[in-house]
């Protein structure tokens, strides 16, 4: 697998999240309070709401528009909603994130 | 293969067989659902409610779009059936011709209305579906508007008591010597008719309705005595009859009602008929509960399950608030009937059992209600009563001798005994669904049970069953938790958070023993706000634990973009402004502009990258952000005053933008909206605000408590202060008390309700010393709060937030 850097762990508040945006879309990378990081689809599986926007909690974050809640680690949609974004993999190394190359490859995989 | 099910009529009891069939076979039928109104599904007896504003329709809606998409059902809403074809199994309709392999007829009935001269009139209605209730509601809302109600039945009485509260003058006319009189025996009826004289209505029992006078509208009832009513309105409400027309057409078997066997099938075996519009062994039903058992059996039969409808007794309960009135059973005198009357003429309670060979018949409850249940199960199971005879009559908590706490009584119902009469639910269906689900919650227990879901008359008894099954972990008074964080409810974390003086976030959920680690998105912008208003020269604000509208200071919106509202000072504006809003507009092309319900402009559609430089441009035209985002201050709607209008008494321009300066900025617990106008014609809609202002000549009365959003209601009046100072030292008191006791997103309406509006009366109109104190705090408070927003991040405040991290994966030249 190959990485892509896509900037420093401090671009983004701890409980807080930042877009990366790629030809097929953007995505969401967060940082929880424990200093965990995670990139998911910035897209809802609900209705699309944007959820970097969201308040993040634990390993979640609940979509801005419906308060749909979807975990980090899994994408999945938490509780009684059905749903899933797409995950991809996450690296820090000395400060700096670096995303997966499947970010870029996605569409054409 | 999917059988295509296409049913008529989208009423109480077509819905219900809807959820049973999509339960019972999910996915077997293909239903095309038709309904002559243009809606779905609603709870039609919660229509009285709705009429008298103390529920609003969406409230009543029982299935959704969401709903009908999820079972892939065709809804054709607004188009009546005309005609089945049943040779060739066909219905005929606007939209052309419909196949189907079943079809279930729930047409419900019509109202009935009397052959009078002048029934054809606009201004005659009745009241059967929400667009009689719709155009009610406008009549009402014309001054000094009368209305007269033929009818004074359950249908009528309810209407009647609705447009009293709705301000409107009403009269009600019955043709027989007693109200009610299917339902109550004369006593009861007497009882009844004070107490709604009471209200202001007139009742005008024994008159004979000869026509309705008016000249292109309706305008008076003439009676056959010669008295004569003016009306605006003429609401017939004296009867209905199943609706039978199509069924008649297609030669069906048709009675009264349309003819059906136990398992719902009409004459046709291909046809099923459901609801009002039946007849069922020769009986035609009027109330839901009936027609819920029917809506049963009907789903089970087309799944091919066996399943009988059988003959119930039914129980009446007259929906209007504050009159307690219960009835069931035959009442009828006879000579081998006896009874048993219980009177207590200072209380207004009036109690009857009609008893033969020691079961009871019949039972009229007028005042004091709770036995009904007690009393109609007895009746049902045609138990003996001749042991407890002499006591009967005092209701359960008297058998046995000393009296019982109502939960006792509760749990000496049998397992069968019917709790919930709108859906027929008994006793063992709730405390079963209790333990086998866990619920806890009352409104777990009605989603899964139905009990309580329709009229709301058991919650009582549903509660009290909770209690029973549940012990310690059922308290309708306890306090319900923030959120699943803790065990803590607002109040508590409220109070605690000034008493042990915690001042962040990671510090209440140490203290207070947050379950969570990081809380969740419901107690984050509860425990900020509290902070913020608690400690506003202390705390730091917590933007991640704010709601994307308040982080970003704009409201997100579908799509993803934001849109940008500036403030608009009392709505007022110049060509200056309006020239640089067009101009923001030109520049970032902007797709929609729109002037809100606030008074104000809207530029709705700008990117989240766009924002700064939309502020900034906004900001070089002098205004700052109009907080349409936040739950703090957001408008305060004006009128022209005496600056222009004939009718001004005060300066309501001058003082609205005086109030919007002097609030602007600070956070409260909900969203708070103000309104001055200024003369009581009140164009500025002051009276349904969270604070309104009403100029007259001897100064500004100010209101609180109003609202005009999920739930409508008019003001409550604070008091009457003769000078602006004065008004705004009011205003700004009663919103830092608020502010400080108020639960986060709980609007004033609210607050007012669950502290008293004669507590508020007290603290901010009889206490000087107090309005002072708070008014203070108010004012030391704006000193951190009134910072606009938007020319902060113009400066550069959370840049990060409008930009993003990285571009990946673009062919370098595009950067
Ligand atoms: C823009 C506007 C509609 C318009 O085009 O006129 C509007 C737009 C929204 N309203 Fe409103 N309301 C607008 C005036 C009103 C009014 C009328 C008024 O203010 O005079 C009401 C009834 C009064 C009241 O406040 O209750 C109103 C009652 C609501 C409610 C129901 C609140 C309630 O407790 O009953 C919501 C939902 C909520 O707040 O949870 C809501 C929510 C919303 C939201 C924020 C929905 C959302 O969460 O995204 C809409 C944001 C659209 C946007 O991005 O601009 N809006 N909304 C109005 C902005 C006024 C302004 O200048 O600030
Ligand atoms: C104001 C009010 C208060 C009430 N309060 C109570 C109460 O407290 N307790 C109680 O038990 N009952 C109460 N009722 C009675 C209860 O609402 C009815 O018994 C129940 O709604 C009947 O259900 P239904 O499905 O048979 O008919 P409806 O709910 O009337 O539904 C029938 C639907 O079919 C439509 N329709 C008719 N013909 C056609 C056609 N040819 N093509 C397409 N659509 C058609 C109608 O427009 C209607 O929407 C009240 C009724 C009203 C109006
Ligand atoms: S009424 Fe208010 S909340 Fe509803 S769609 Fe219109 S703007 Fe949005
Ligand atoms: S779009 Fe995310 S909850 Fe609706």
């Amino acid at each position: 697998m190959s990485w892509i850097a896509i900037g420093s762990i401090d671009d983004i508040p701890a409980r807080g999240a930042r877009c990366v945006v790629t030809p097929q879309g953007r995505i969401a990378v967060f940082r929880t309070a424990e200093d965990g990081f995670f990139a998911i689809d910035d897209h809802c599986p609900h209705k699309n709401g944007p959820l970097a926007q969201g308040i993040v909690h634990g390993n979640a974050v609940t979509c801005p528009l419906h308060g749909w809640v979807i975990s980090l680690e899994t994408g999945e949609a938490q509780g009684a909603d059905d749903g899933a974004v797409r995950t991809y993999a996450l690296k820090v190394e000395d400060g700096r994130l670096y995303i997966s190359s499947d970010a870029i490859a996605r569409r054409a995989a | 293969m999917t059988e295509k099910l296409v049913v008529i009529g989208a009423g109480m009891a077509s819905g219900r067989m809807l959820e049973q069939l999509f339960e019972a076979a999910p996915g077997r039928f293909d239903v095309t659902l038709f309904g002559a109104e243009p809606r779905g599904n609603y709870n039609r007896i919660m229509l009285s409610p709705v009429l008298a504003g103390e529920k609003t329709y969406e409230a009543i809606v029982t299935h959704d779009g969401a709903w009908y998409d999820s079972h892939g059902v065709t809804c054709r809403f607004g188009e009546t059936v005309t005609r089945i074809d049943r040779a060739a199994r066909v219905v005929h309709s606007a939209g052309g011709t419909t196949p189907y392999d079943r079809l279930v007829i729930a047409t419900g009935s019509a109202p009935f209305i009397i052959p009078v001269a002048g029934r054809d009139l606009p201004g005659v209605m009745a009241f059967r579906d929400y667009d009689d209730v719709q155009a009610m509601v406008a009549a009402a809302a014309r001054p000094e508007a009368r209305a007269v109600v033929i009818g004074g039945g359950l249908l009528g009485l309810e209407a009647a008591a609705a447009l009293r509260l709705r301000g409107m003058d009403v009269v009600v006319l019955h043709l027989m010597g007693h109200l009610m009189e299917r339902q109550l025996d004369p006593a009861a009826g007497y009882l009844l008719q004070r107490d709604l004289e009471r209200r202001g209505i007139r009742i005008h029992c024994k008159a004979q309705t000869k026509a309705i006078l008016g000249e292109g509208r309706a305008e008076a009832v003439l009676l056959e005595d010669g008295t004569i009513y003016p009306a605006d309105i003429v609401v017939m409400a004296v009867g209905i009859r199943p609706e039978v027309r199509i069924a008649t057409d297609a030669r069906l078997q048709v009675e009264r009602g349309i003819v059906v066997d136990d398992r719902m099938q009409t004459s046709d075996p291909a046809i099923l008929a459901i609801g009002e519009c039946v007849e069922h062994r020769n009986v035609c039903y009027g109330l839901v509960a009936p027609l819920y058992d029917m809506a049963r059996v009907a789903a089970r039969t087309l799944v091919g399950e066996e399943a009988a409808f059988r003959p119930v007794e039914t129980a009446t309960q007259l929906k209007v608030t504050g009159v307690s009135l219960y009835s069931a059973g035959d009442f009828a005198d006879a000579p081998d009937r006896e009874e048993i009357v219980l009177r207590d003429a200072g209380a207004g309670i009036y109690k009857r059992l009609v008893l033969k060979d020691n079961r009871i018949l019949g039972a009229v409850l007028y005042g004091e209600t709770a036995d009904g249940g007690w009393f109609f199960d007895l009746l049902r199971k045609g138990a003996d009563v001749s042991a407890m005879r002499d006591t009967l009559i005092f209701g359960q908590g008297c058998q046995g001798g000393a009296p019982l706490d109502p939960t006792a009584a509760v749990a000496a119902l049998a397992d069968d005994a019917e709790i919930c009469g709108c859906n027929g639910v008994c006793k063992g269906k709730i405390t079963g669904a209790i333990v086998a689900r866990g619920l806890t919650t009352l409104d777990e227990v009605r989603a899964h049970t139905k009990a309580s879901a329709s009229c709301g008359s058991c919650t009582g008894l549903v509660e009290q069953l909770m209690t029973l099954t549940l012990g310690d972990r059922y308290n309708p008074a306890a306090v319900q938790p923030i959120c699943g964080c803790t065990p803590l409810g607002h109040d508590d974390v409220r109070r605690l958070i000034k008493a042990r003086r915690l001042k962040t976030i990671p510090a209440v959920m140490q203290e207070l023993e947050w379950k969570t680690s990081c809380g969740c998105a419901k107690c984050r912008p509860a425990l900020n706000y509290y902070l913020v208003c608690d400690w506003p020269d202390e705390y730091a604000d917590d933007y991640q634990s704010r709601f994307v509208n308040e982080r970003l200071h704009a409201n997100i919106q579908k799509d993803g973009t934001y849109s940008v509202v500036p403030r608009m000072w009392g709505g007022v504006t110049n060509a200056r402004e309006l020239r640089a809003i067009a101009d923001v507009v030109d520049h970032f092309q902007i797709p929609t502009v729109k002037v809100t319900g606030g008074q104000r402009i809207d530029m709705l559609g700008v990117r989240k990258e766009d924002l700064p430089a939309v502020w900034a441009a906004l900001g070089e035209a002098g205004f700052i952000s109009g907080h349409a985002y936040a739950k703090g201050l957001r408008t305060v709607k004006t009128c022209v005053g005496t600056d222009w209008c004939r009718f001004g008494t005060q300066d309501s321009t001058g003082f609205g933008i005086r109030i919007e300066k002097f609030m602007w900025g600070s956070w409260t617990p909900a969203k708070l909206k103000l309104g001055v106008s200024g003369c009581p014609r009140n164009c500025a809609e002051a009276t349904c605000k969270d604070i309104g202002v009403i100029c007259v000549d001897s100064g500004y009365e100010i209101h609180f408590a109003g609202a005009a959003g999920l739930d409508i209601k008019g003001t409550e009046v604070l008091t009457l202060v003769h000078t602006e100072d004065e008004a705004l030292e009011h205003i700004v008191a009663l919103t830092q008390m608020y502010r400080e006791q108020a639960r986060y997103l709980e609007r004033i309406y609210k607050w007012a309700k669950r502290v008293g509006v004669d507590e508020i009366r007290r603290q901010i109109v009889g206490d000087a010393d107090r309005r002072r104190a708070y008014f203070d705090r108010f004012v030391f408070s704006q000193r951190f709060a009134q910072v606009d927003p938007w020319s902060e991040r113009v400066s550069g405040k959370d840049k990060h937030e409008f930009r993003p991290m990285a571009a990946i994966g673009f062919p370098v030249a595009a950067e």
